[in-house]
């Protein structure tokens, strides 16, 4: 188990917050469409950690 | 998994990829711009019209009716449109409501005035990049095929989740090895690259597939459920001595309260019965405004038949469009769907590089050699 958290944490836990972003500003406006934009861009903030920090 | 398992996964995710690549890219690069459509529009100035009467009061739907057939002696209305940021209504007119596409006349009313407002003109860059991204000028064909290239693009991207565990088995998430050979830090990036945007490419990929079964899923809706609505009516004369559509409207509103109208279908129309004004109306919210509900309103009498839910499918459709456009959230969105989409181009774009070689001939899949850190 542990095997596959590790291969596929952060693929699930990212796939996971871009859901919820994809659905937020489905529901409401002004606060929703908020969240939306927080866990859309959330990703791609760990997108440009990773590939400075974990570039070699 | 046993290594035969993953080498079929893998000829799965080379082999579904290559066919739809090509097709992909052009989504990719067409898509980018219809993301930002109504900007563009806005900045090329397409839309200088301002209504005659700002403040003045507002034509009923009954009077801009009139005004709209009056331009078109003989017309049937076939639908009636309303814009949302500007006081237009829109009136689709033909030689009977039942006219093909081609007949019809569609024409904007300035509901302070009940002037004609001039039509945006169409075939301009957008338009054509819009056609090229629906169906490449190919009608429905057209559109089905781009929809069986997403079913495969669906599948290569489930296959590319399988095929990148035996990668990633020594390697921490994100790892980019810049120092090695090109193909060894292209393929890295496709990995990271595909991962953060899994789950936003699958939903943009999956509605885009529903999208593209528009037409079938609205058939299937108008030869089931209206169908079975309008059976009653059939062999009778239709409805000639129409009732007031503004009655109609409220008529509808009073059953589903809250609602706005979206649009109106008049008797003999595609959307409607011979005897029926079909009153759409849609909720208020994000989600709620994209599930439009008929009311079913007697033309002659003005009395209400029916409120109908739109079947299963028909929702799925409606809800496809927003999530498919990323036209739901504002700007921010928008610019958060343009990045995803030029991620996803990269992600394209590296993985017809692997597979074209990338200056080596033997694949690098799997050596232990390659997935040591």
């Amino acid at each position: 188990m542990s095997g596959f958290l590790k291969i596929f944490g952060w693929p699930l836990l990212l796939a996971a917050v871009t859901l919820v972003g994809l659905t937020g500003a489905l529901i409401g406006d002004g606060a929703w469409d908020g969240l939306s934009w927080l866990c859309l861009a959330a990703p791609l903030g760990v997108l440009a950690w990773v590939l400075k920090a974990r570039r070699r | 998994m046993r290594p035969a398992t993953i080498r079929v996964w893998s000829l799965v995710h080379k082999w579904t990829s290559l066919i739809c690549t090509a097709f992909l890219l052009m989504l990719c690069l067409t898509g980018l711009p219809l993301i930002f459509h109504h900007e563009i529009d806005d900045a090329l100035g397409h839309d200088k019209w301002r209504p005659a009467n700002p403040a003045g009061a507002l034509l009923s739907y009954d009077q801009v009716l009139e005004e709209a057939l009056k331009r078109q002696p003989g017309h049937a209305p076939i639908f009636m449109s309303f814009d949302v940021d500007r006081p237009v209504v829109n009136v689709t007119s033909g030689p009977t409501a039942g006219a093909p596409d081609a007949k019809m006349v569609f024409a904007p009313i300035d509901r302070t005035s009940g002037d004609p407002v001039p039509p945006i003109p169409a075939g301009g860059v957008m338009d054509f990049i819009l056609q090229l991204h629906t169906d490449m000028f190919l009608g429905l064909a057209g559109m089905l095929f781009l929809g069986a290239m997403g079913l495969l693009f669906t599948a290569s991207v489930v296959s590319g989740i399988v095929v990148y565990a035996p990668f990633m088995r020594r390697l921490e998430f994100g790892t980019v090895r810049a120092s090695r050979s090109a193909r060894v830090k292209w393929l890295d990036y496709h990995n990271v690259l595909g991962a953060v945007t899994l789950a936003w490419v699958l939903v943009v990929g999956v509605t885009g597939v529903v999208n593209t079964l528009a037409t079938p899923i609205t058939d299937s809706w108008k030869s089931g459920a209206l169908a079975a609505l309008a059976a009653p009516y059939q062999g009778k004369p239709p409805a000639v001595h129409l009732a007031s559509v503004d009655a109609a409207v409220r008529t509808a509103q009073a059953a589903m309260p809250g609602m706005e109208v979206q649009f109106v279908a008049f008797p003999g129309s595609g959307y409607s019965t011979s005897h029926h004004y079909a009153v759409f109306l849609h909720g208020t919210t994000p989600l709620t405004r994209h599930l439009a509900r008929p009311a079913l309103i007697d033309a002659e009498t003005g009395a209400l038949t029916a409120v109908q839910d739109m079947p299963l499918l028909s929702k799925a459709l409606s809800l496809s469009q927003p999530l498919h456009f990323g036209d739901y959230g504002g700007l921010p969105m928008k610019i958060l769907w343009a990045i995803l989409d030029l991620i996803t181009l990269v992600v394209l774009g590296s993985g017809l590089y692997l597979w074209a070689g990338g200056g080596r001939k033997k694949p690098v899949a799997f050596e232990p050699t390659e997935t040591r850190p």
